[in-house]
């Protein structure tokens, strides 16, 4: 009797099932991009947002989308701008068929308008590298993901490389360290590890800020020129980005004394330079250069048919990639919360879930035609962070490419961990929010 | 042949004096109150809420306040939007160091504390006039951007100086924060701007705005009738700055809920406000809301035409836009100097002789 009744559901749980796998013959996986191609932050916005699109081309073009599920690519131009971006997020978040699955706002400012918003919609936030450091804190933010390291512990692996120029970390006593930065929400993000290093290790901080758009900058690099820092550590973005190189160059700062945040190491930011922007450093967490196996099936399905978003010859660039790796973590989860749920027709709240359990090894990065592109990433239910590797890369003006001059570097926990452990605990007390609890913390 | 008022005789001062003497307009203004009162609550969805009508609603407020203070009385302002940040910033500290306030006294509250700055960054209006003080409240608006920046105090020291707004309710009703229903949002923020547009323009018909205007019109002879310019021109900035503080206040707690001082206030926000009030007509509280919704909305409107109607590609769309509304604020301007109320007027004194003019 009972297995009869037994058979009778799976009976009917197959036909249910295939009327499901019917019906989702026209399902596509909605992936949004607020992208910008205009204003001052153009210059890094477009390699990208070409990344990320030229990525998701070359699925839809090569296997038919993720697990055969055709990707619905939506843009949305935001020109940086906090305003037009949570008008972009209120468009993109409910387009049918399966409403957005994941937010990357790109702008440490949008992000912060959509933390608090991501619960109630139900859409979770992957800010690869930018926005809230202390979401890193799953059991507070279980909805951000900031893989696979924050500014906090950039600063750290930053901090650790001076030392190991000057020969060891002791020698930073006495020694002085520049931060120019970006003054809105993303420039001053590193300020308070920053500090509490300096308290650690004995280096004197010194704060220059530069307002929005970052065009002028003589005042900030005359300070420099008459304090003298050992060490310029830059947090900037857009046209900034090649100014302060410009500038760099034109008071002969030694250039390899100078080192960017990830987002201030592209080509569009030291070419303008020319020949003297020669040994500028910078912060980075995957490879330059566009000879990985994905790069040539980018060039095969997405370029030859003619379907490419920027030049081809400018695959590859750091921005590129980075736009790539973003687009290639975020169609993993996606791949993992099919697989998870059993189900072809994610939602978002199935993909923050796919976020959660990701792990891509070396293995399925070499599937993925990455090989040692970037470094694994495990993502826990305690710890949206990963695993917080920096590495740095130097631009070489004479061949005009980037390298990897370092392997990907531990950040200091000792220093990051407390931080966030406060900063995400005020958060959580002003918004009412108890920690929920995670099992895989146990 | 429908617009006309032949047969409406007033028979008492009130009645000659009100708001909107024509019958017709009574009727129109009252089925658009209704309809924004209860329809569009039935029917607004996030979209309509949080990215077309609050941003209306409050530069709607924020330009209202500009008008009295450029349109009425003549004094040019550069600082709207470090007033509007002043507005914005005292809604933060009063709803994290009195969490059990009343958001309504929050936001009111906020446009006094804002009365009493512009009240100071007045006071060289009694001194300077015209582009020499639009220079000096431009001093204003880099100051108080650079105050809220800079001092650790107004944004409760938090690690990035970003202010987020916690969940506020009225009457029960959350209006902030993003469990807030955009019906809630939404009426909360249309109270707000109905009220004060009545306020606003009671004010203006009355002695008080009848001063400002004696003072923008020429100062000297408007002191030589007995309007003392100190009261005038402080009040107008009292005024004005209270408007654009309230508007600042909405911008941020409900709007936005989060911002940034450089970014969300700088001096983008002053000249748009600015474009808005001559836009819209100087001197008028009706231009105020015609500004507000050409430079708020035109371009989402422009943007959603040219992506979702015409299928343009994203970016394409957005230098067509930057083009377009470029194009048409100059040819808005040629047109009609006086700004798209006095296109409105024009109209309507067309529509009155229609289908006869003589």
């Amino acid at each position: 009797m009972k297995s009869i009744s037994l058979n009778l559901r799976t009976a009917v749980l197959a036909v249910v099932a295939s009327l499901l796998a019917f019906s989702a013959s026209g399902y596509e996986l909605v992936i949004p991009t607020l992208d910008y191609r205009t204003g001052p932050y153009a210059p890094n916005g477009i390699p990208i947002a070409n990344g990320f699109t030229d990525y998701l081309r070359l699925l839809n073009a090569r296997d038919g989308g993720i697990n055969g599920v055709p990707i619905k690519h939506i843009s949305c131009e935001t020109g940086y701008n906090t305003k037009v971006g949570l008008e972009c997020y209120e468009k993109v978040k409910n387009t049918p068929p399966s409403g957005a699955l994941v937010i990357q706002p790109l702008s440490t400012g949008i992000t912060y308008q959509l933390i608090p918003k991501a619960p109630v919609d139900e859409v979770p936030i992957f800010s690869m590298g930018y926005g809230r450091t202390s979401a890193a804190n799953g059991k507070v933010f279980p909805w951000i993901f900031n893989f696979p390291a924050t500014y906090w512990s950039q600063a750290t692996v930053l901090i650790k490389y001076i030392g190991d120029r000057e020969g060891g970390i002791a020698n930073l006593k006495g020694k002085k360290i520049a931060l120019v930065y970006h003054n809105s929400a993303y420039g001053k993000e590193p300020i308070r590890t920053l500090e509490k290093m300096s308290e650690k290790f004995g280096y004197e901080l010194v704060l220059l800020p530069v307002d929005h758009p970052g065009q002028e900058q003589k005042a900030t690099w005359l300070q420099i020129r008459r304090q003298r820092p050992d060490w310029v550590l830059m947090w900037g973005w857009g046209v900034m980005n090649q100014v302060a190189v410009k500038e760099a160059a034109s008071i002969r700062f030694p250039m390899d004394h100078f080192i960017g945040v990830w987002w201030s190491g592209s080509e569009n930011d030291v070419m303008p330079a020319g020949e003297k922007a020669h040994g500028y450093l910078s912060g980075t967490f995957h490879a330059p250069g566009g000879d990985f196996p994905v790069h040539d099936d980018i060039r095969k399905y997405v370029y030859d048919k003619g379907k490419g978003t920027g030049d081809r010859d400018r695959i590859g660039e750091v921005l590129y990639n980075r736009g790539l790796v973003a687009a290639m973590w975020t169609t993993e989860a996606i791949r993992n919360a099919m697989k998870i749920h059993g189900t072809k027709e994610v939602r978002g709240k199935h993909v923050r879930d796919g976020f959660e359990s990701l792990d891509i090894d070396e293995q399925r990065l070499t599937e993925l035609g990455l090989p040692n592109f970037t470094y694994p990433v495990k993502i826990t239910c305690d710890n949206h962070e990963g695993p917080a590797k920096v590495a740095i890369q130097q631009w070489d003006a004479h061949k005009k490419e980037w390298k990897l001059i370092t392997g990907f570097m531990d950040s200091m926990r000792d220093v990051v961990d407390p931080l966030i452990a406060a900063d995400s605990a005020a958060y959580a007390k002003e918004n009412g929010i108890t920690p929920r609890t995670c099992v895989s913390a146990l | 042949m429908i617009y006309r008022e032949a047969g409406q005789f007033k028979a008492s001062y009130p009645a000659d004096q009100a708001i909107f003497p024509i019958r017709q307009d009574q009727v129109a203004l009252v089925i658009v109150i209704l309809i924004a009162v209860f329809v569009v609550p039935v029917v607004i969805d996030d979209y309509w809420s949080n990215a077309v009508l609050l941003p209306f609603f409050v530069y709607a407020l924020a330009a209202m306040g500009l008008n009295i203070l450029t349109g009425y009385c003549g004094q040019v302002s550069l600082g709207t939007g470090g007033f509007m940040a002043v507005g914005a910033y005292s809604t933060y500290k009063l709803i994290t160091s009195f969490p059990d306030l009343s958001f309504i006294l929050v936001v009111i509250l906020s446009g006094v504390i804002t009365a009493g700055v512009g009240i100071l960054f007045g006071l060289p209006s009694l001194r300077i006039k015209g582009f020499y003080l639009a220079v000096a409240t431009l001093a204003a608006q880099f100051f108080l951007v650079w105050l809220f920046n800079k001092v650790g105090w107004f944004f409760n020291y938090n690690a990035t100086g970003q202010i987020t707004v916690t969940r506020m309710k009225v009457f029960g009703v959350l209006v902030t924060g993003p469990e807030a229903t955009p019906t809630a949002k939404y009426l909360f923020c249309l109270t707000f701007v109905l009220v004060f547009a009545l306020v606003a323009k009671n004010i203006v018909r009355g002695r008080i705005g009848r001063s400002w205007m004696a003072i923008r019109d020429m100062d000297i002879a408007a002191e030589l009738i007995g309007i003392r310019p100190l009261y005038a021109k402080l009040s107008a900035f009292a005024i004005s700055s209270f408007y654009v503080g309230m508007a600042g206040s909405l911008f941020f707690a409900v709007y936005l809920g989060a911002v940034e001082p450089t970014e969300a206030f700088g001096i983008e926000q002053s000249f748009l406000v600015l474009f808005m009030v001559i836009i819209g007509g100087l001197g008028t509280i009706l231009g105020s809301f015609l500004g507000s919704a050409f430079m708020a909305l035109m371009p989402i409107l422009l943007k959603n035409g040219l992506v979702d109607g015409l299928q343009v590609e994203v970016v394409t769309a957005k230098h067509i836009e930057i083009i377009v509304m470029g194009t048409l604020i100059v040819v808005f301007l040629i047109v009609e100097p006086h700004g798209l109320a006095r296109l409105w007027q024009i109209m309507k004194e067309k529509l009155r002789l229609w289908p006869f003019p003589y």
